[in-house]
């Protein structure tokens, strides 16, 4: 069956590269850079990254990041907690513009 | 436990030669032998003989679902006296510094607290890769005591400090049986700070993936084992699990298997064969039979070229320098940080 999303196609991601090499380099320093120990452990940016994965509901992420967890040392509890994190976000940000919704629902109300 | 061993359940898997034939037609970027080359070993070879690893027997109170022996409680190979003798016998003639005693669970072996008696004795280190629940059953219940008396080091196998994850690959109920076995042994001084008793755990992962940094992990599991269980531990050693015997069966189950190899292969670190510990190895069969690691003792892949297959005709001399015998599940030793008895190599 087609469908947009293909799982290898994750392993071709370097090929966005070909046309702006320079930016494609800037891009993965940067990206190494940040996944590095830092103040925050690798295994805790791991943990950020799949929660923002399943915010931005990215599939190449979701997967990359769920393997990424596990082999950082992250028990399936964990992980399924940052992703309630994200999750808790993304409708707490949703719901928050209820407020916008009521604003403009006084503003024309009587 | 309900899960029965590939050997009794008739599975073909259960024949290391089906095993290596799976392995073999897989398509790899590369060949393990081309690999080791490309970090200047070709072919690979072993640099001394610093342990004797015996390996007494397949029966195990345990049937994990990751085993790479195979073993569980309905084997019945285990090491005959004539074969401990000739181990034994070949140890003392040696320089070899440290017995390692493993299984299935080695303390099932009713020559057990001799071996290590004998290899004491002689002023060799001993260590025992033990499962921790065997210490659990009425029978076993001293031997965390016996351990401690004859200062044997213990590697426990832990996979993870989440009980689910433990009890998935394990069994039900292990990870409880598990942390109660590390109290026992933190009681007689295993893992306690200034003791001198050593308690090493081992993890692996629970599927198909790497394991992480061992450094990492292990700060990890001391705060959490310490705040939710009270247990203390020396040193976390992580290792990769092997395509082979069980997990192997797990891979082909789970639409894994070629996935997994390109993962091993693709993270093929030439900084890890250094460290191969293969190449300061000799292991030994219950059978008597020689190799060079217990992957290829269960892969039945004996030793290379000219050289005493038994124990019974070895000599350290005949041992110490050899070519190794490789295949493709050798890259579970060489992926990222490598894997082997001691953990991470590098």
């Amino acid at each position: 069956m087609d469908t947009y999303y293909h799982a290898k196609d994750l392993h071709r991601f370097a090929e966005i590269g070909r046309e702006a090499p320079e930016l494609w380099q800037k891009f993965l320093d940067w990206y190494t850079a940040v996944f590095e120990e830092g103040a925050l452990t690798a295994r805790e940016k791991a943990l950020v990254a799949l929660g923002v994965a399943h915010a931005v509901q990215c599939p190449y992420c979701i997967d990359a990041f769920s393997t990424a967890c596990l082999e950082k040392g992250s028990t399936p509890e964990q992980m399924t907690e940052a992703v309630h994190v994200a999750a808790a976000i993304r409708g707490g940000a949703s719901l928050v513009h209820g407020v916008q919704m009521r604003s403009h629902v006084d503003k024309l109300s009587m | 436990m309900a899960l029965l061993t590939l050997t009794n359940t008739g599975h073909p898997l259960a024949d290391a030669a089906a095993q290596r034939a799976t392995l073999a037609a897989l398509p790899m970027a590369r060949p393990f032998e081309e690999a080791v080359a490309s970090a200047g070993h070709a072919p690979l070879h072993t640099t001394h003989l610093g342990v004797l690893q015996i390996n007494v027997g397949k029966r195990c109170n345990q049937a994990c679902r990751h085993c790479h022996v195979d073993a569980g409680p309905d084997r019945r190979e285990v090491m005959p006296s004539e074969v401990v003798d000739a181990c034994l016998g070949f140890l003392e003639a040696s320089d070899i510094p440290t017995l390692d005693i493993t299984g299935g669970a080695p303390e099932l072996h009713p020559l057990f607290r001799d071996i290590v008696g004998r290899a004491r004795a002689m002023g060799r280190h001993v260590m025992d890769r033990c499962n921790l629940t065997i210490t659990r059953l009425p029978s076993y219940a001293g031997l965390p005591d016996f351990l401690a008396g004859h200062g044997v080091e213990v590697v426990a196998s832990l996979p993870s400090h989440s009980a689910r994850q433990t009890d998935a690959q394990r069994g039900e109920g292990v990870f409880a049986d598990s942390i109660a076995a590390l109290r026992r042994f933190n009681e007689v001084g295993y893992g306690v700070e200034g003791s001198g008793l050593l308690l090493h755990l081992v993890t692996n992962p629970v599927g198909a993936y790497l394991p992480g940094a061992q450094a990492a992990l292990e700060a990890d599991w001391t705060r959490e084992l310490r705040r939710r269980h009270g247990v203390t531990f020396n040193r976390l050693y992580t290792i990769t699990n092997m395509p082979i015997s069980r997990f192997l069966q797990f891979l082909i189950d789970s639409g894994n298997l070629q996935d997994y190899m390109d993962r091993l292969a693709g993270a093929f670190n030439p900084a890890t064969v250094d460290g191969l510990m293969c190449r300061s190895m000799l292991s030994v069969g219950w059978d008597g039979r020689l190799y060079d690691c217990d992957f290829n003792q269960m892969m039945e892949l004996g030793l290379a070229g000219e050289v005493p297959s038994t124990i019974f005709e070895a000599t350290p001399a005949s041992m110490a320098s050899r070519r190794i015998v490789i295949g493709p599940h050798c890259f579970g030793c060489t992926a990222g940080a490598g894997s082997s008895c001691g953990g991470a190599t590098v």
